[in-house]
């Protein structure tokens, strides 16, 4: 027996987001197929400089990297007139991949498939048989090689980054970063760097969860437990957060205040607040020992360049990160630990013990890893419900204290602008 | 034979480390090294390239110390557990009290729902201490074949 209108399936409600809030994010944002399409071409094709390796990966002519600017795939070389190219990594015959390895040195690209060859701008330059064989076959005389290509990038570098656009009309790239946050750059890369260790993790959330979870310095001293009990970053110590007008990049930073250091001001357990423990001690704290190398007493800073680029310096371990969508519920977030090449022995080690703090193993870093999987599952039926993102103000600006959502808000301001949302 | 009985130990000293991982006895893990010591978790890329750094390098027994009382105490993760096979090691170089070995080894991740994943697979290299009583880890580099790490990685490996 067949119940005819037993049940009615209601109609899914409009996806709704009231205009220029920022303090409400409706889940649906971190769910729909049509919103992860969007985004590529709205947001990482469109006004926007991607983040794509650094100079130092690109040193002699001919160097490349394999990389990507939000879901396409991109090859950036260094060409033999010196200057930096990048270009879509897609053969413009029938689109593969024209390098299968995530760098090297070499003279040109030739696809696997049918051997169309490219040179080190991306441009084509070679048709295998093009004139046919034996007078037979080949591509039609009105062919025209310069008409056929992988789309091209715009390409910028500032302090040894290569950032890449797909958008003509994008403002330069210090322009776009703004004085503050340029500086904050200068502030660590002001020295050549090296590569001293690459790895991936594999986070189980959209991506824009872990860009916020980046941009927030309300959850650091909350969540990571690490962190408060060593005083490397605590809501009471001297710190901030800078948000560039755009509200599109951030900086937070903390010091250490030498009139405060070794007080303890009761903050966190008046507010009961599971990440305070007294007792807990290193039995070898070696890896905490750092040296103040920039001479400000700034012991963390985290900037993140809109949409998905995080330069890092916790002490002395510096990393930058590259936030990359793969799926709507998965990113893939590639680390790249740095050293400067001036960096002596004892230095080298000192980067290589607070490497310990961060990464997919870190002490002050693995819950982010988890915490936008732990969202993402949270809101499996709730997308037309909404985040609360009211700490700090409603606004997106520059804050002298971290108990803030400002920078939260500020990437939402960006990212609405951007989407036409 | 010398060898078939270094081999021999070499296998119990991985067995035992397996099983003190993968029976969350992890307090017993740093007793595995020597209280000077290297122990770093990196990838096969990395290794093949020089590149020094690893997700986790702890360079004493008190560090490695420190990251089961983080575990224990400060660090969030959902609950999991590994299960190790380590495969037979081969013994690459011998010298005064210590031998360099590799042990390949596949580890699986059991989350708290019961997803079970292949979560890693490489190989320790390492340097052994073989002076009288126990084997004792001089270096273990765990060497991971994949730059890919799921979600975290807490648990040491």
């Amino acid at each position: 027996m067949h119940a005819t209108n037993a049940l009615t399936v209601p109609p899914r409600s409009a996806r709704a987001w009231a205009p220029g809030v920022l303090t409400r994010v409706p889940y649906w944002l971190y769910q729909d197929a049509d919103v992860f399409r969007a985004e590529q071409q709205r947001l990482f094709e469109g006004p926007v400089w991607n983040y794509l390796c650094l100079e130092a990966e690109l040193e002699r002519p001919g160097d490349y990297r394999s990389t990507f600017a939000g879901r396409m795939p991109v090859i950036v070389t260094r060409d033999a007139d010196g200057e930096i190219y990048a270009f879509e990594n897609r053969c413009a015959h029938r689109g593969a991949l024209l390098s299968l390895e995530d760098g090297g040195n070499v003279r040109d690209f030739q696809c696997v498939y049918h051997a169309w060859t490219y040179d080190l701008k991306g441009n084509l330059k070679g048709v295998a048989f093009q004139e046919g064989i034996g007078g037979k076959g080949g591509m039609p005389k009105s062919f025209c090689m310069e008409e056929h290509g992988p789309r091209k990038l715009r390409t910028a570098t500032v302090c040894g980054l290569v950032f890449g656009s797909l958008a003509e009309d994008v403002s330069s790239i210090e322009e776009y970063l703004g004085d503050a946050v340029l500086r904050r750059v200068e502030r660590v890369l002001a020295k050549p760097v090296t590569v001293i260790g690459r790895f991936t993790q594999a986070l189980p959330n959209n991506w824009k969860l872990y860009v916020e979870n980046v941009k927030d310095s309300y959850h650091a001293s909350l969540l990571h437990l690490f962190f408060t009990t060593f005083r490397l970053n605590r809501l009471t110590q001297r710190g901030g957060v800078i948000v560039s007008e755009t509200g599109a990049h951030h900086v937070s930073w903390s010091a250490l205040d030498p009139e405060v250091a070794g007080q303890e001001d009761g903050s966190y357990s008046e507010q009961g607040i599971r990440s305070e423990s007294g007792d807990y001690r290193l039995a070898d704290p070696g890896m905490l020992e750092g040296r103040d190398e920039f001479g400000d007493g700034i012991t963390l800073q985290i900037l993140s360049v809109f949409p998905g680029f995080v330069l890092q310096q916790i002490q002395n371990s510096i990393a930058v990160r590259q936030v990359l969508p793969k799926g709507i519920q998965s990113t893939d977030l590639n680390w790249t630990y740095l050293g400067f090449t001036d960096d002596t022995p004892e230095m080298r080690t000192l980067r290589l013990r607070q490497s310990n703090l961060v990464g997919p193993a870190g002490f002050v870093s693995m819950e982010d890893g988890a915490v936008g999987g732990f969202v993402q599952r949270g809101i499996a039926s709730a997308g037309d419900e909404q985040a609360v993102v009211e700490m700090g103000g409603e606004g997106a600006e520059t804050q002298d204290f971290r108990a803030t959502e400002t920078s939260v808000r500020g990437f939402w301001k960006a990212y609405r602008a951007c989407m036409a949302l | 034979m010398i060898e078939s009985s270094l081999h021999y130990r070499l296998a119990v000293l991985n067995a035992d480390y397996a099983r003190a991982i993968d029976d969350d006895r992890l307090e017993a893990w740093p007793e595995f090294f020597l209280d000077r010591c290297l122990y770093k978790v990196t990838t096969a890329d990395n290794h093949h390239k020089g590149l020094e750094a690893g997700i986790i390098y702890a360079e004493s027994k008190a560090m490695l110390k420190d990251r089961v009382s983080a575990l224990r105490k400060a660090n969030i993760y959902e609950r999991q557990r590994y299960r190790h096979v380590v495969g037979l090691a081969a013994i690459l170089a011998q010298e005064a009290g210590t031998v360099c070995t590799e042990s390949p080894f596949l580890v699986a991740r059991i989350m708290r729902d019961g997803h079970t994943d292949l979560f890693a697979t490489g190989r320790y290299i390492d340097r052994v201490s073989v002076n009288a009583g126990d084997l004792k880890f001089i270096e273990r580099l765990v060497v991971c074949d994949s730059a890919r790490f799921d979600t975290l990685v807490a648990l040491p490996l």
